[in-house]
């Protein structure tokens, strides 16, 4: 991993190489520049299968972190490849031409996150959720416990305990 | 339980617009006539379900009852985790076809919906659907923490907490998930309630008809099918 990290360095801008356990390593990279990085790990490094296209919401920091992970079969390495793009504007570049499986990634992101990408075939059709109106679930800003309890009808009685404090009362009664 | 923050407000303005092949408009048919059409009149009857009286005899009912509590055809609709734990019914093991009790493919030939789990509000129109369809009388097991009270997806955003308020509940069986033996001992429970006559869920849900549709619309923003499908 490191020898591509080092090749790629200079010319793709890429960030500082994280390894992690195993072949995993991560990588940021400046959004001009996804693409291009992405073509060459894929043509000319063996990167071919696209494992996952998911998103981060850094909502205190203003930012969505897009991130890319590839896998090369042969030398049993993964890259996952971060991009981060501003959470207001909220956009990234398609990238279904180079794996059309990324399409499908492209409409959950749509939906969920609410990150458009420009050109994505069937991108504004509805992927999971149906007739949504409100901000798109997995936005940090959304709040999941109040939209529910202000949606859907709750049958009185619900108590929840502590774990903690519960097995602590259950096991020692007598509080030693 | 109350929220931790209650900042957070949810969107009512928005609606959803109805799909456009469900619009009613104009079209022109093949041998060049301009009919009107709208799509979610035409193809369904809009009589609302009707309270079916009971007979005049008690002891003609009663033996109704008897027969019906003998004759339970389940609707093989799956939904949540719950679904996998009725597989094992219909096998020897626990074989639930020696109660009289069978799965059948479609709600026209089935009187029991077992709701076998959490229901997403994109289910939840579907399984109105089923329930809509099956004919009367018809029963409505809810299976699981999540048809009672939510259960683990207490706090989702796109699960509905509570069954009954969308559908006439007949009998919960509790669990999470309830094991096979849990759901025998529901049917026989089931049958002791409908042999006391006590399951009126189909006549439950005739009279309270509005009630039961406003709860549904409510979760249910793209409603896109009539008010009564059967
Ligand atoms: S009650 Fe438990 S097992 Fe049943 S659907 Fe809910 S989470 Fe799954």
């Amino acid at each position: 991993m490191r020898d591509i990290h080092a090749l790629l360095k200079q010319r793709h801008r890429l960030g500082p190489l994280e390894p992690r356990k195993g072949g995993l390593a991560f990588v940021t990279v400046p959004r001009e520049n996804l693409r291009g990085l992405l073509l060459e790990l894929r043509d000319t490094h063996g990167f071919t299968h696209l494992v996952l296209l998911t998103a981060v919401d850094w909502m205190e920091d203003g930012l969505f972190q897009l991130t890319y992970m590839l896998n090369n079969r042969g030398r049993d390495l993964t890259l996952g490849i971060r991009v981060m793009i501003d959470r207001e504007e909220a956009q990234g570049d398609t990238i279904h031409d180079m794996w059309p499986t990324a399409a499908t990634y492209q409409r959950e992101l749509k939906e969920m996150f609410g990150i458009d990408f420009p050109g994505s075939p069937r991108l504004d059709e509805e992927f999971i959720l149906e007739g949504w109106t409100d901000l798109p679930p997995y936005r940090r800003d959304f709040d999941s416990l109040a939209y529910s309890q202000q949606t859907y009808a709750e049958r009185p009685g619900r108590v929840t305990h502590d774990p903690r404090e519960y097995m602590k009362s259950k096991l020692y009664p007598d509080g030693v | 339980m109350k929220d931790v923050d209650d900042k957070f407000l949810k969107n009512l303005d928005r609606t959803v617009p109805l799909r456009e092949e469900l619009r009613p408009r104009k079209v022109t048919t093949p041998d060049g006539q301009e009919i009107e059409i709208e799509p979610l009149k035409d193809y369904f009857c809009e009589a609302a379900p009707k309270v079916h009286a009971k007979s005049y005899f008690p002891i003609v009912e009663d033996f109704y009852n008897w027969a019906r509590a003998n004759s339970l055809w389940i609707l093989g609709f799956g939904t949540g985790c719950g679904a996998i734990e009725m597989r094992p019914l219909m096998t020897p093991r626990f074989d639930a076809y020696r109660y009289g009790i069978q799965w059948r493919p479609t709600p026209r030939q089935s009187n029991l919906l077992m709701i076998s789990g959490y229901l997403s509000v994109k289910t939840l129109k579907r399984a109105i659907r089923a329930y809509e369809q099956m004919q009367g009388p018809k029963y409505v097991v809810g299976l699981g923490s999540c048809t009672i009270n939510g259960g683990m997806y207490w706090d989702s955003y796109n699960t509905i907490k509570r069954l009954d308020q969308y559908l006439p509940v007949d009998l919960y069986i509790a669990g999470c998930m309830p094991r096979p033996e849990a759901l025998l001992a529901g049917f026989m429970e089931l049958k002791k309630l409908i042999k006391a006559g006590k399951c009126e869920g189909a006549n439950k849900y005739a009279e309270n008809f509005a009630t039961y549709k406003a709860n549904q619309k409510s979760v249910i923003k793209d409603w896109d099918m009539p008010d009564y499908n059967w």
